[in-house]
């Protein structure tokens, strides 16, 4: 366990150096000139161009560009500042995280009990009423665009039922903690701005999930072992908790670990369309300012995070399959 | 009273490709004690049989007629909660595959637990204990200690022994043993089945085997049911089948075991492949294999009678006695010839 441990850790090390790097030659390969867009485009005075190489230090070749960016990172844990604000890097991605996580682990929480009700119910009666409409939950899950159902959410529920009580914010995040005065703040009002945003991001997942759920189940009711639990005598409800789900749930988590590790490097769709500033909407904004430093600051948040999750679920996967070991 | 006594059962299930008739009027009995054996070709109905008489099938789509009395209540029309609580303590049941019987997520002693837990209020320490000692009378090295060990960590043999135990945990009446021996090998087939003897002695329990192996029937059963496309051809206690077999099922199943001590090319083997039972043939449903077929076999179904020579040795065929006498002495000789 300790040595898969130290093997794993080795090779995050590795894979987080080739994403890094990766990201920086693919920066330097777009031809255009950061020092021209950070002093204002076409109108870029030359004076200002020249204090921009310097300070941003793009006189230096990539490589040497890049082992300072390391030097920074590992000695003084500093993400660098943005080439366009210069705000420290590590404050911008700090500000952003919690929107994001908010969102995901909210929204894996909806499509996970979503994915769980209508699979379950679907595989017990396959072919009824129930399964039928379950299925057609999921292909319009799966079909349908977060930017489109994030916009008839938002006309429905923030502009056509603006007179009901179940009027909702289209826009915007609420902080629990801190929120900046004149804005709104607190846990009511955090999960208030977030529910149209978190049904939004988790409509697909939770199709996909209720889709997987019920093959699985499907599956395993077919088991020779669960007819062994039967032929036990055991009662049906029994037979589904401590012998189907068990077995049916398994690949849940390996799929629920990978997605949120995924996600939470942004949801880019989601929070376009409800204008939230998590990492997504930082990310985009940063590409289109050719912001090196925001840009790899949120790579990294996002290498680390699908890193840590997938670590996770190694780990919790030998605890709950007695088949895995961890060697 | 027969402690298990099944009447003019039938069984169907509805698929998309038609109505699939698995069992078409079997009738048996189970005496306390006592071994039966139910031989036949995959798809002959046997598995069904037995899953019936559980309430195994999926409900849906599967349609059961006739009876299966159990110390005289009818198990077909039982309500699931009185089913369940025979299923496990007065009849339980072991499967074909090992491998994939056992919950690979629990440990074997929670699987052992739950089987005794579910019929008898019994405290987890008794179960605990109970669950011990069938492990130890099944055969397992150092019990005590796999108790806690997972399906995946024992073998074929050893989880076909887990099964066993678990079967007999709540001392049942009657044991169904589906096909036990098919998936290990035979060494250790020979093991199970000596197992298996042995406990019955000790456990006092009817045995209901299903297999394909004839070798497997002789050793065990005391009266046998052969099965042919979901019908019953041929019923005797197990001397008679072995000394005087009456149908040319029958005769082809013998024929076909293969022997050492024969200086044979190739194997001996039943023409042909066993009827689809979504449109079975005409007549009786083994003519279009049979080697002796006549007219009257490709369009009246024989019906099972008993034997001329034998009042108990019940046969469905349409051959004359003095032909079956015939061939039946004929590969009689075969076989003593190879034995001796």
């Amino acid at each position: 366990m300790f040595r898969y441990l130290v093997r794993r850790l080795l090779w995050a090390v590795l894979l987080f150096i080739v994403v890094t790097f990766v990201t920086f030659v693919i920066f330097f390969m777009a031809p255009v000139a950061p020092e021209r867009l950070v002093c204002g485009g076409d109108q870029a005075k030359p004076q200002c161009m020249r204090a921009a190489i310097k300070r941003l230090g793009l006189n230096h070749p990539v490589y040497y560009q890049y082992g300072l960016f390391l030097k920074r990172l590992v000695l003084e844990r500093s993400l660098g500042h943005s080439f366009t604000t210069r705000q420290d890097v590590n404050h911008i991605v700090g500000q952003a995280a919690p929107v994001t996580a908010s969102l995901v682990l909210g929204g894996a929480i909806l499509w996970l009990g979503i994915g769980l009700l209508v699979g379950i119910f679907s595989a017990l009666r396959p072919r009824s009423l129930l399964d039928r409409a379950g299925m057609v939950f999921v292909l319009i899950g799966v079909s349908a665009h977060p930017v489109w159902i994030g916009l008839i959410f938002s006309y429905f529920f923030g502009y056509k039922l603006r007179n009901f009580p179940i009027h909702t914010p289209i826009a915007g995040y609420a902080h629990i903690f801190n929120a900046p005065p004149g804005q709104p703040g607190g846990v009511a009002q955090w999960a208030y701005h977030l529910i149209l945003p978190w049904c939004t991001f988790a409509i697909l997942f939770a199709a996909l999930y209720a889709r997987m759920i019920r093959a699985n189940v499907m599956e395993t009711m077919n088991e020779d072992f669960v007819r062994t639990a039967r032929a036990k005598g055991a009662p049906e409800g029994r037979v589904l908790r401590s012998h189907v789900l068990r077995n049916a749930l398994l690949p849940v988590v390996t799929m629920l670990g990978m997605d949120i590790g995924l996600a939470l490097g942004g949801a880019i769709f989601t929070e376009t369309v409800y204008n939230l500033p998590g990492l997504g909407n930082t990310a985009i904004l940063a590409v289109s300012n050719y912001d090196l430093a925001v840009v790899q600051g949120v790579v990294i948040f996002a290498t680390l995070s699908i890193i840590v999750f997938n670590l996770l679920v190694d780990v919790l996967y030998a605890w709950v399959d007695p088949r895995i070991r961890l060697t | 009273m027969s402690l298990l006594e099944v009447k003019d059962l039938h069984t169907s299930f509805r698929t998309d490709d038609g109505i699939v008739r698995a069992v078409e009027g079997v009738s048996f009995e189970v005496e306390k004690g006592q071994t039966l054996g139910i031989v036949g070709e995959s798809g002959s109905g046997k598995s069904v049989t037995c899953l019936t008489i559980m309430g195994l099938n999926p409900s849906r789509n599967t349609i059961s007629t006739g009876e299966a009395l159990w110390k005289g209540k009818n198990l077909l029309t039982a309500k699931p909660r009185e089913l369940r609580e025979i299923r496990g303590s007065e009849i339980s049941m072991i499967f074909q595959d090992p491998m994939t019987s056992l919950n690979p997520v629990h440990t074997i002693g929670r699987q052992l637990i739950e089987a005794i837990q579910l019929h008898r209020d019994l405290t987890k320490r008794a179960a605990h204990a109970r669950a011990r000692e069938l492990l130890k009378a099944v055969g397992i090295p150092k019990a005590d200690a796999r108790m806690d060990d997972y399906p995946h960590q024992f073998s074929g043999g050893m989880r076909q022994r887990v099964m066993i135990a678990m079967a007999l945990i709540n001392d049942p009446d009657l044991l169904i043993a589906d096909e036990p021996t098919t998936a290990l090998d035979v060494t250790t087939q020979a093991q199970i089945l000596t197992l298996m003897k042995r406990l019955q002695e000790e456990f006092g329990s009817a045995v209901l085997i299903i297999t394909h192996d004839l070798g497997v029937v002789a050793e065990t059963a005391d009266d046998v049911l052969v099965m042919y496309a979901a019908n019953v051809v041929e019923q005797a206690s197990v001397d008679d089948l072995f000394n005087r077999p009456q149908h040319p099922y029958t005769w082809g199943l013998m024929g076909s075991l293969p022997r050492l001590e024969a200086d044979l090319e190739r194997l001996t083997q039943i023409p042909g492949q066993p009827p689809s039972l979504l449109r079975p043939p005409a007549g009786c449903r083994f003519h279009p294999r049979c080697p002796h077929v006549m007219e009257v076999c490709k369009t009246t179904v024989p019906p099972l009678a008993p034997s001329e020579r034998d009042p108990a040795h019940l046969q469905a065929c349409h051959l004359d006695q003095e032909t079956k006498d015939r061939e039946a002495a004929k590969l009689l000789e075969i076989t003593m010839a190879g034995a001796g």
